[in-house]
């Protein structure tokens, strides 16, 4: 029965984390001693109950300092730049022992980096370049979902830029220091930012993560077509496949730059920044093509929009214009088909879709200005009826006073029944 | 002169059959009384005409309308869209409604600040009472048939504080839901209590409420002296205002339905989440938000529970006020009743408002 009693406290004590006698120290010290045991406690490690140890040897178990960070018991002390990634991958490329702890994560960072450029140039004792607490920092290390994590998709971008963007740094490398500047500038930065939309493209969505380098050198088109797939399917079968093959430096970057990448529009096409006239003089074949283009995509754009506003109008009246507002969707869907057919680069597949979308817009406008009619004209019958109306209750006045007036016992002194 | 031969022949052949010259004799001696408050008689008059309105823009729209999950919003569009005035008689039909219910909460309200509820009238407020629930019901149950995203979780919504009613909740909840949720069972049970049940109930109740306030004459407020009160006679001077009424109410209805079309809204989809601010019609936004106000539990009651008693108790009060609202000689405790209805005037305006803002 005692037993009994006393058998929560025992499971209460079986569940509680092991004793880390390296935090109970480091916690009592100052400075740059103190700080890794402050910023552990909201560590992904710790959180999992794995001690200080882990990483450094030693005995966290022991109160004495001198058993506790013994090199008979392992303690390492810290862990040199070059050697981080062979420490981090010692348990973080085991599936065995990631099984128990992250049973879906990846075991492949470590050969990844290998691969990068990063990983590379620390093979060959290059400490400065990158490694995993670079990125992910070190004992307050987080989950890449969570929102404080310097891997999070909000905060990579600056993650990278911290090396990538210090010209001092980057200056013995010979790398631009503007990527993260003119991405910031990009569509992609404001549809993670502006939008909320995580799934945008960050640093590493291009260039990789663990085995990040840049993609120019092979695969540009494939890297942006992984995400624009149509894009890259017209772009493929195009005249500029050819002249503009991706493996050199060319395809996408050629005409939307690589980090800035701003929203396109027309004048793209033509006008004086044109990007097609960098390469096409204007009374070429190419350079006609475009302005045509232009002039098709914009007719186009500015079709539907005269559509909308009309729909709108009518639907301010409170004229049911639903059909034919289901009806522009599609008409801008037509305008989307018509900007991604631009990719082929050949005016018959431009055309298409534009002159779908502006069949569309004709017809649409034809239901807003119906609806817009059809709206005077309930005003007009509006009109009517209330006049007819007004003359009902003022003929009804005249009659009631003709009634009365007349002395028929209109109005009578009564006793209430 | 042959018109007139054909007029007394036909009122001489109804006379034999119908004895209708007894009706216009009764007509003819029917008199309402003239005072400061005459013009309250007429929200009577107006619930009845919209009633009217009601009737008939609702044959015309079941021409079209189809009451199940599949037709039911395609229907209503297509009356609104390719149905020659169409989008007319559903907005007639809309705005009437709400214009209907709005006009009987006046109306009752005038009869309790005139005290026209005391004896021999309990039966007459009682069945005013009950043509003001069943008015609602009607609301209730025709606000579904659009099958709109709005409609149908509102009508979820309603239906569930249905069936959180003590003792008789749950079977109450399924009885209105067809099932444990709103479906298609649900629209056809609405449809059914909205062009059957609801008219069936409503037409005999009015009939019931019209004859006896032709029995016992129109009432006249205690502060009016009945001694010297005037006396109008109803046909044709009384009903000939009346009808100037009702023009002006035809007027004031088609404008609102022209200018403000109803809106039809987007397809129900029982599959999506529901849409943030969801709110019942306006005359149900008092309960709903008193309800979203209570906490989830109070002492050893359910909050929701506390609030259904609580509007039981209202409904109860309101009933009984011609036995509690009266005096043993018959006249009428004024100042209770006053109050009573100002607070509950003060709720009903006070909660709606909140309820539709917050």
């Amino acid at each position: 029965m005692r037993t009994i009693r006393w058998l929560p406290l025992l499971a209460s004590i079986a569940l509680l984390p092991a004793k880390d006698s390296c935090v109970e120290c480091h916690s009592n010290l100052d400075g740059n001693l103190q700080r890794p045991a402050a910023l552990f406690k909201g560590d992904v490690h710790a959180v999992s109950h794995l001690s200080c140890a882990g990483c450094h040897g030693g005995d966290a178990n022991s109160d004495d300092p001198t058993v506790a960070m013994s090199p008979a018991k392992g303690f390492r002390g810290k862990v040199a730049r070059t050697g981080i990634p062979k420490l981090c991958a010692s348990c973080h490329s085991d599936p065995n022992y990631m099984r128990k702890y992250r049973p879906q994560q990846r075991v492949d960072q470590y050969q990844l980096y290998l691969t990068s450029v990063h990983g590379k140039r620390l093979e060959k004792g290059d400490a400065r370049v990158a490694t995993c607490i670079d990125c992910h920092s070190v004992h307050d290390i987080r989950a890449v979902k969570d929102a404080a994590a310097p891997v999070h998709p909000l905060k990579l971008p600056a993650t990278c830029g911290h090396c990538h963007a210090d010209a001092a740094r980057m200056a013995s490398y010979k790398i631009p220091t503007t990527q993260l500047e003119e991405y910031r500038g990009s569509v992609h930065w404001e549809a993670l930012t502006k939008r909320g939309d995580l799934s945008a493209p960050n640093c590493a969505s291009c260039h990789g993560n663990h085995g990040a380098k840049p993609p120019n050198v092979e695969s540009v088109a494939a890297v942006c077509g992984s995400c624009h797939v149509l894009h890259e399917k017209f772009f493929a079968q195009s005249v500029h496949n050819a002249a503009f093959p991706s493996g050199q430096g060319g395809g996408c970057m050629v005409c939307h730059s690589n980090h800035g990448i701003h929203k396109p529009s027309t004048a793209m096409l033509a006008g004086k920044d044109a990007v097609c006239s960098q390469c096409h003089e204007a009374d070429s074949n190419g350079g006609k093509m475009a302005v045509q283009a232009a002039r098709r995509l914009d007719g186009l754009a500015n079709a539907l929009q005269v559509s909308e506003q009309q729909l709108a109008l009518a639907d301010k009246f409170g004229m049911d214009i639903a059909e034919a507002q289901l009806r522009l969707i599609e008409g801008k869907e037509s305008l989307i088909k018509a900007r991604l057919a631009l990719h082929s680069f050949e005016e018959q597949e431009v055309g298409k879709p534009v002159d779908a979308g502006l069949l569309i817009a004709k017809e649409t406008k034809a239901a807003a200005d119906a609806a817009l009619h059809e709206k005077d004209v309930r005003r007009i019958g509006l009109a009517a009826s209330v006049l007819f109306i007004a003359v009902s209750i003022l003929a009804l006045w005249f009659l009631i006073r003709r009634i009365e007036t007349n002395g028929s016992a209109t109005l009578t002194r009564r006793t209430i029944l | 002169m042959i018109a007139e031969r054909t007029i007394n022949v036909t009122s001489a052949w109804l006379q034999d059959r119908l004895g209708w010259r007894t009706l216009k004799e009764v007509a003819s001696h029917k008199t309402v009384p003239v005072h400061s408050s005459t013009h309250w008689y007429y929200f009577g008059g107006i619930s009845l005409f919209l009633f009217t309105i009601q009737i008939i823009t609702g044959v015309l729209l079941l021409l079209y309308y189809r009451p199940t999950v599949a037709e039911a919003f395609d229907s209503v569009r297509f009356i609104m869209t390719k149905v020659e005035f169409g989008w007319l008689i559903r907005s007639i039909h809309s705005w009437s409604a709400n214009l209907l219910i709005f006009m009987v909460f006046v109306h009752m309200f005038s009869v309790i600040f005139t005290h026209a509820y005391r004896p021999p009238r309990e039966l007459t407020w009682g069945s005013g009472i009950a043509l003001l629930g069943v008015m609602m019901a009607f609301g209730f149950s025709g606000y579904l048939l659009p099958w709109n995203t709005i409609s149908y979780f509102a009508t979820k919504v309603g239906a569930d504080v249905a069936a959180s009613t003590p003792f008789i909740g749950e079977g109450l909840g399924r009885f209105l839901r067809g099932g444990d949720d709103v479906a298609g069972a649900t629209l056809t049970r609405f449809f059914a209590f909205h062009v059957a049940v609801l008219p069936a109930a409503a037409i005999g109740l009015l009939m019931g409420h019209l004859l006896l306030v032709q029995k016992n004459g129109m009432s006249t407020p205690p502060w009016i002296s009945m001694e010297k009160v005037r006396q109008m006679r109803f046909f044709p001077n009384f009903f000939l205002r009346e009808l100037m009424v009702w023009y002006l109410a035809l007027g004031v209805l088609g404008s609102l339905a022209a200018i403000f079309p109803w809106e039809l809204g987007e397809k129900a989809d029982p599959f999506a989440p529901a849409p943030a601010g969801i709110r019942p019609e306006w005359y149900f936004l008092a309960p709903f938000y008193t309800l979203k106000l209570i906490p989830s539990h109070v002492l050893f009651m359910e909050g929701e529970l506390l609030g259904i008693f609580g509007f039981g108790l209202l409904a109860a009060l309101l009933v009984t006020l011609p036995a509690w609202g009266v005096r043993k000689d018959g006249s009428a405790k004024t100042r209770m009743v006053n109050g009573a209805a100002i607070l509950l005037a003060s709720y009903l305006v006070v909660f709606s408002i909140l309820g539709y803002v917050k």
